[in-house]
Parts: C-alpha cells; structure tokens; sequence
C-alpha cells in the first residue's frame, strides 16, 4: 500500500509523520504521474485557495479528480476538506473543488485565528486506539483530541454521508464510501486512529490504482 | 447551532493552535500589502497571507522617521479584501499595538525590526497573547530567545527593502548551521551552546533531539526575484516572506505568481528557468555596504 499526499502547499510533513508510524509508505504528489502509483490521497490543511490555484497550475486537476471519480479512498483535513467538498461558500469565484462528498462547506466558517482551538471529541465507530489501551477489544473509545485552526464549518449534508463526529452541533468528521474529510487537524495529535479510517478505506475496497 | 455535543475542555489560544497555524502556512508566500487591492492582487496570485503595512520597507528606507502600525481603517479593509490570513506589525517591545491588532482579529503579528523598535531592552511578552506571533532572528540564540517569549513562528530577518539576498543567506546559514552543530553535541557541549547563545537549555536539547527549531522557519529580507525564493527554501527556509519585492517590481501580479511557482518548484531548475521569463524588472537593489540602518541590528 502507498499513501500519496498532495504536496502543493500546507501541512505535508505532519501528515507524512502519522502515516510512517502506522507502517506505511508514502509519496509526495505534485504532478499527475505521481498518482499512478498511490492507493489513496491525504489533502493537508494549508490554504485551500492557494492549493486550488495551485492544482491548476501543475495541470494536476483533472487527473486528481478523475482518480476520485474512480473511487480512489481520500482524507482530506481542514482546506482538503474544502477541496473534497460538492459546495464551498466563502470560497474564491474561480475557486474549483472535485465534489467528492456531498456536502456544503464554508471557509473559515468556525472564525479567524482567534476563534482556532482544541478540544475533545467523541468520534462514533472508532477503535480503541491499541498504543494506548493495549488492544483490548472492548474498552470505550478515548475522544480524539482535535485541532481546529480557523476551520471550515459543514452547513449542509448530504443523504449519502456520515457524519462520525460533530461540535455544538456542527458535522466535523464525515465519510462518504472511502472519502473521508474532518474541519479538524489529526496530523497535529499524536492519535493516529483518523490516518487508520483511510488505510481501512483502502484494505476494505478494490484497487483503484491504474494498470501500467 | 445546537449545543448536543459541546466540545470538551475546548481551549483557544494554545501554543498547539498557535503553531499549528504557522504549519499550515508551510510551502507558502506571504506578501507584504499596504492597501486592499495590492492584498487581492496577492490573494490572486496564490499567496497563503498578507502582511499589512502602512509602507513597504523600501519606502520606510527611502522616507525615514518612525514606522508604526498601521492604521486599524486600513487593516480593517484588507481583512474585508481577501479570505487568506491577514497578519500585521507591531513595533518592537509596542504590546499595547500589538492588543490593537489582536482585538483587530489579525491572524498573526509580527513583531518587527522594520518598524521602530519601542523598547530598546525587552520584547513584547507574547506569551500573553490569543494571538500568535511571528519574531525575526539573524541567529539561533536571537531565534531562541523569541521562542522563550512565547514566539510561535520565526522568520531569518535578511535585509528588509534592499532586494539584496545577501543577508538573508547568511541568517539562514547562521541558524540551520548551528541547528546543525547542536545535533552531534554531547550534553556537556550542550551546556556551553546554551551559555554561548543566551538561550534556555531546554530549547538547545529540544534541537539536540529533533534536529529542527521548535516552531515553523521561514526566511525574509531582501527576496526580489523566484530564484530568490527558491534559493532560500533549498537552504532550509519552509516558506518565504517577500516584501518591497512584490510591489516595487515592474509588474507585480506576473512577479507574485512566479514567486508562488517557485517556492513550490523550488528544486526544479527547468520550472524555475520558466517561471523567471519574461517578469519585467525586479526592484532595484542596494548593496549593504552603502546603508546607513541595518534594520536586521534592531532586536536583542
């Protein structure tokens, strides 16, 4: 198995650390070959209207989009979130999303800086984490410590997604078949059980990678 | 919104959001503006922030006087223009301009040798803060001593408005090379680092066991041109700050995008040889030698 992660802008490393401690190999994505060889893609926190911009420019949109159309499993987190999402509001006029989850989203929509902040939240269907619980099958779920950095707020959902997290009300972590998107920063806890949803994403479904 | 699941222990202000913001500005450039449209001109060029200022460091070079804040009607309308983070400055040891900005909602502030410092002695305690802030270094013990203050990203200051790369180089070298050196020193030499760079113990071992600063680096000062960019960010810089360079260039939207594409592509001399054709003039440089302030001087 190989993790792309789309290097364009943002938080890359962070991400890359999570998933070399789960044991898996990652590559860099910045141009449309580099994908042939992933099984799935993280979309990093960064600035979604620079990252958009920028998927034009390297002539990486459309072979990303068509890799998502195929069912290739994706995490998206914070701007990845925006990117994945079927509606941005507050975006950009020229700003593109692929459409991946069916859901609306609006940029900033949780404040600017001074409203950024971590909390605990309870994540539905999550196992407990076995470097914390040593794997016992039935111990309780600890919450998931989440960052949010003026993070994107979920205003609508769509019927075919489920919402696995939420704050005050408001959906946070959401999947929708192997797509699966947080406002949240998994990358910046040490709780790697988010990075875990995507690589079960991919073990559960049937290669999407492009024959040679 | 409904409160059925509020968030536990919910926190703002942590040194882990603080940072985090800076993490996500990784990669990026983040431009100097001094009115909303230069900030859109910015923003559509594919900057990951502004940096508001009421004039560009060259200008301040060329005009003299005391360089303050700008004024809050001016920030105000930039944050209106653009949906990118918008940071701004504060003088040197000036916390009360530094609440102004906060209570501003500013998303980073810069506490800046190229404004006038206020306080020849101390830093803003910027611990005190909701708000992050980004300091300049020349060096690891002026890097360290920032961070010890509760600064959450540091910049290499290079030579503010003279499009001279020069400085900067050598800042970069002077922090990433002593990083370098703290990596392969035992605890004894560990010790001697500490005294040598006026710095806490526990930031020299924190970089003896990472190998990195704690917080983001970027590099600014004296940046005129995407090889410039791409220069610093294969020294080590993780994103580029870039002031009078934008706007004093001879067109300043062709100049921010190939900035932009730079800092990507920035180990890709074929990209680069590509997006540094054709940009008109860069701004016109001045040797450091023949200045009468060296801005990068202001801090202690």
């Amino acid at each position: 198995m190989k993790i792309g992660l789309l290097a364009l802008q943002g938080a890359i490393e962070p991400h890359a650390r999570s998933l070399t401690r789960l044991g898996v190999a990652t590559l860099e994505v910045r141009r449309a070959e580099h994908l042939d060889d992933v099984d799935a893609l993280v979309l990093p926190g960064g600035e979604s209207t620079t990252i958009s911009m920028l998927l034009e420019r390297q002539e990486l949109f459309e072979p990303l989009a068509a890799r998502l159309a195929d069912g290739m499993p994706a995490l998206g987190t914070c701007a990845g979130m925006v990117l994945l999402a079927s509606e941005v509001l507050d975006g950009r006029s020229d700003q593109r999303s692929f459409g991946a989850i069916d859901l609306s989203v609006r940029r900033n929509g949780f404040g600017r800086q001074r409203d950024s902040f971590e909390a605990d939240i309870t994540v539905a269907g999550l196992r407990p984490d076995p470097d914390r619980t040593g794997g016992e099958p039935d111990h309780e779920p600890e919450p998931f410590h989440a960052v949010f950095i003026r993070a994107p707020l979920v205003e609508r959902v769509g019927p075919d997604v489920e919402v696995l997290a939420s704050v005050d009300g408001a959906p946070v972590l959401c999947r929708q078949g192997g797509v699966i998107v947080s406002s949240f920063h998994p990358e910046l806890a040490a709780d790697l059980r988010i990075h875990q949803l995507l690589l079960s994403a991919v073990e559960r479904g049937a290669s999407t990678r492009p024959p040679r | 919104m409904s409160n059925a699941s509020p968030a536990a222990g919910r926190e703002t202000g942590t040194q882990l959001v603080k940072r985090g913001l800076a993490e996500m500005l990784k990669g990026g450039v983040i431009m100097d503006v001094v009115d909303p449209e230069q900030a859109r001109v910015a923003e559509d060029a594919g900057a990951v922030a502004v940096m508001a200022l009421e004039r560009v460091p060259s200008d301040i070079r060329r005009d003299g006087g005391v360089a303050r804040m700008s004024d809050p009607e001016m920030i105000e309308a930039i944050k209106a223009a653009v949906t990118i983070p918008v940071m701004a400055k504060a003088r040197i040891g000036h916390f009360v301009e530094a609440q102004i900005l906060e209570s501003l909602g500013v998303d980073y502030v810069d506490e800046s040798e190229v404004l006038t410092p206020a306080d020849e002695t101390h830093h803003i305690d910027k611990w005190a803060f909701t708000v992050p802030f980004v300091c300049g270094a020349t060096n690891l013990g002026e890097a360290l001593r920032r961070i010890s203050e509760g600064a959450c990203m540091i910049r290499s200051k290079g030579e503010a408005g003279t499009g001279n790369i020069v400085e900067a180089v050598r800042h970069l070298r002077q922090i990433l090379g002593d990083i370098r050196k703290i990596g392969q020193a035992d605890p004894a030499e560990q010790f001697q680092w500490a005294k040598h760079l006026q710095a806490p113990l526990p930031l020299v071992q924190e970089i003896h066991d990472t190998g990195r600063l704690p917080v983001p680096m970027f590099c600014a000062g004296g940046i005129a041109t995407p090889a410039d960019a791409a220069l610093v960010m294969q020294l080590g810089a993780e994103s580029v700050f870039v002031g009078s360079g934008i706007f004093k260039s001879s067109d300043p939207s062709a100049m921010a995008k190939a900035v932009v594409e730079a800092t990507l592509n920035f180990r890709d001399p074929s990209i680069l040889a590509k997006v540094s054709r054709g940009l008109g003039k860069a701004m016109p440089g001045l040797e450091i030698g023949t200045l009468e302030t060296k801005l990068a001087d202001r801090g202690w």
